[in-house]
């Protein structure tokens, strides 16, 4: 894809822009420009994302993707926001709900925010679900980007947060399984003491030191949406419930990928 | 309706002063500054709020109405006399409410109220608590004016009080806080940050004044505009030059070198946004503003273009002393 239809998709992506090209959010089309463009070298050349129903993020309306986080940093993440750009048929913007680190930090405070990547608060993330915007929730959080390499195709426990808001603001989840993160930063350890000095989580280490990711193919595939009755305020037992479904459907994603690119390795 | 007016003086003040008196209402007004050209039909006492002058105001003039509008935002006035005009003020003016039977109390706060941090919410809500005061110990006067204010609400149940949080005003009268910030040449920013600044046009926010004391709506309002932008496109349309600087450096260099004079709270407030949604208010009175940002920034470089580089105001002198040729 080249940088003019970057620019095209840019155009078409339905956010309520003003005459500064910034939205209610302070999204800045600009700063979407250069990240997008970044993300599109990325997401072709260098991991080689190969990307299955993408048909199931809807073109508009409110949406939800839950996924898997694997990798020390949040490759994935950027991943899903370039594929609902640069692949669905209607360009989306897929809004994370970052680490409160990120907007404490410079630079990143300004890029994040501009590209609609707002802290993790439930009351961010209400809404911009009521406002039909498209958001990108991982519920295993750093706990999820902490998997070592051996546990890189594990899930960690889910959160319960996105059911509650997924039922309170009637939102479809569409589930995702992200498959090769761990491989692209293969995590060895973390540094939790070296986190906390710089403000951070944790520091991850690869066997070659620092937490460059590899270029290795990556993979995304996303399922059919997943639609939950309720209120959010169901009890405990009721929302934990919900969770193992979604989270189900997405360690059965991993699972039968895992399984055919292993048969298609053994075939000859 | 007659309609008492504390803090006369400042500019939205004056425009909500015209505003009534045009639609027919008795305007009387209280500031310890003087109005020297006021015009027709608006009744101005020079007195100190929290003098004897004042309640004989009260009770004398015996306001259906009341918009309190005389807390002091700037911070070259700090201390025990800030806390005096801001705190002693408030609560002199619900008494005075009560003892003379004002029906409608009008308290016109400010939504910094809410505090800046990395972990809020970007859009409050009125019914958030204050946030991160203690980075700002200087705006726990005016928090806690507001906070009083709005325990009128059960306090005082006769009285019908609205509590309305307004965002940054900004306009040609160049008042305010967001507007005496982008007054100079240079705008410091902090490296790395770049908040959302909500702001409205002083005309929309004496609108929004007007409408209250019409609906008189009962509780505590968040006074919104326009959408908000970040600060880097604010003072770039203002014509202003942006300096980015580290935070170290900044804390060392405000208030030098035609930078404006900023406490150290105030610097957090250039790294993170504070955000109102203006839903309720909304709602509860059918406010829409008039002026979108483009028009606000407008307005305020219109009436304030950014002042000229010192090469050029050199130059400007050497013309004038016919050492150079212009």
């Amino acid at each position: 894809m080249s940088r003019s239809e970057v620019k095209t998709r840019l155009e078409r992506l339905e956010l309520p822009f003003n005459a500064y090209g910034v939205d209610p959010y302070g999204v800045s089309r600009w700063h979407l420009g250069v990240v997008y463009e970044a993300l599109n070298f990325f997401y072709r050349h260098y991991f080689r994302v190969r990307c299955h129903g993408i048909e199931h993020v809807p073109a508009r309306g409110r949406g939800m993707l839950v996924g898997n986080h694997s990798g020390g940093v949040a490759v994935d993440g950027m991943m899903v926001i370039a594929s609902c750009f640069l692949e669905a048929q209607t360009p989306r913007l897929a809004q994370g709900m970052a680490e409160k680190f990120v907007n404490a930090t410079p630079l990143a405070s300004i890029w994040s925010s501009r590209c609609g990547q707002f802290p993790g608060l439930p009351e961010n993330a209400t809404r911009l679900l009521e406002e039909d915007r498209l958001l990108l929730v991982f519920p295993e959080g750093a706990r999820g980007t902490a998997k070592l390499y051996p546990q890189r195709y594990d899930l960690v426990d889910f959160g319960t947060g996105f059911m509650r808001l997924a039922l309170k603001t009637r939102t479809p989840i569409i589930p995702f399984g992200f498959l090769g993160g761990g491989a692209a930063i293969p995590t060895v350890a973390n540094l939790y003491g070296l986190g906390r000095v710089l403000g951070m989580p944790y520091v991850p280490v690869t066997p070659y030191l620092l937490p460059l990711p590899l270029p290795v193919p990556l993979e995304l595939h996303y399922s059919e949406p997943m639609v939950f009755e309720g209120t959010g305020n169901e009890e405990d037992s009721v929302i934990q419930g919900y969770v193992e479904q979604v989270k189900a459907r997405i360690a059965d994603i991993i699972d039968r990928r895992r399984n055919e690119r292993w048969q298609a390795a053994v075939t000859p | 309706m007659k309609v008492l007016i504390l803090g006369l003086g400042g500019a939205v003040a004056r425009r909500v002063a015209l505003g009534l008196r045009d639609q027919g209402h008795t305007v009387v007004g209280i500031d310890t500054r003087p109005w020297a050209d006021a015009p027709e039909g608006i009744e101005v006492h020079t007195v100190d709020l929290r003098k004897r002058g004042a309640e004989d105001v009260f009770r004398t003039r015996r306001p259906d109405a009341v918009v309190h509008m005389a807390t002091v935002t700037s911070l070259r006035v700090q201390g025990e006399e800030r806390h005096r005009i801001n705190l002693g003020g408030t609560r002199v003016v619900f008494e005075h409410c009560r003892a003379y039977g004002v029906k409608h109390a009008l308290f016109v706060g400010r939504h910094t109220f809410y505090g800046a941090a990395p972990d809020s919410a970007l859009y409050h809500t009125e019914d958030e608590p204050p946030k991160e005061l203690a980075s700002f110990p200087e705006l726990a006067d005016l928090v806690a004016a507001d906070l009083y204010a709005s325990t009128a609400l059960w306090r005082t149940p006769e009285l019908t009080t609205s509590v309305l949080r307004v965002c940054y005003t900004l306009g040609p009268s160049a008042q305010g806080t967001l507007a005496t910030f982008l007054r100079g040449r240079r705008v410091p920013l902090v490296a790395g940050y770049d908040p959302l600044f909500q702001f409205m046009h002083e005309d929309d926010v004496a609108s929004a004044i007007l409408l209250a004391l019409d609906k008189r709506p009962r509780g505590v309002f968040n006074v919104a505009g326009p959408q908000p932008l970040p600060l880097s496109v604010i003072v770039r349309q203002a014509e202003r030059v942006p300096v980015p600087l580290p935070m170290a450096v900044l804390r060392q260099l405000v208030g030098r070198f035609g930078l404006p004079r900023l406490p150290r709270g105030a610097l957090y407030h250039l790294q993170y946004p504070i955000v109102v949604d203006g839903h309720a208010f909304r709602a509860a009175t059918g406010f829409t503003h008039r002026y979108d940002e483009v028009q606000t920034i407008q307005s305020f470089l219109e009436a304030h273009p950014a002042p000229p580089s010192h090469r050029a105001q050199l130059r400007q002198g050497l013309e004038t002393l016919g050492v150079m040729k212009p």
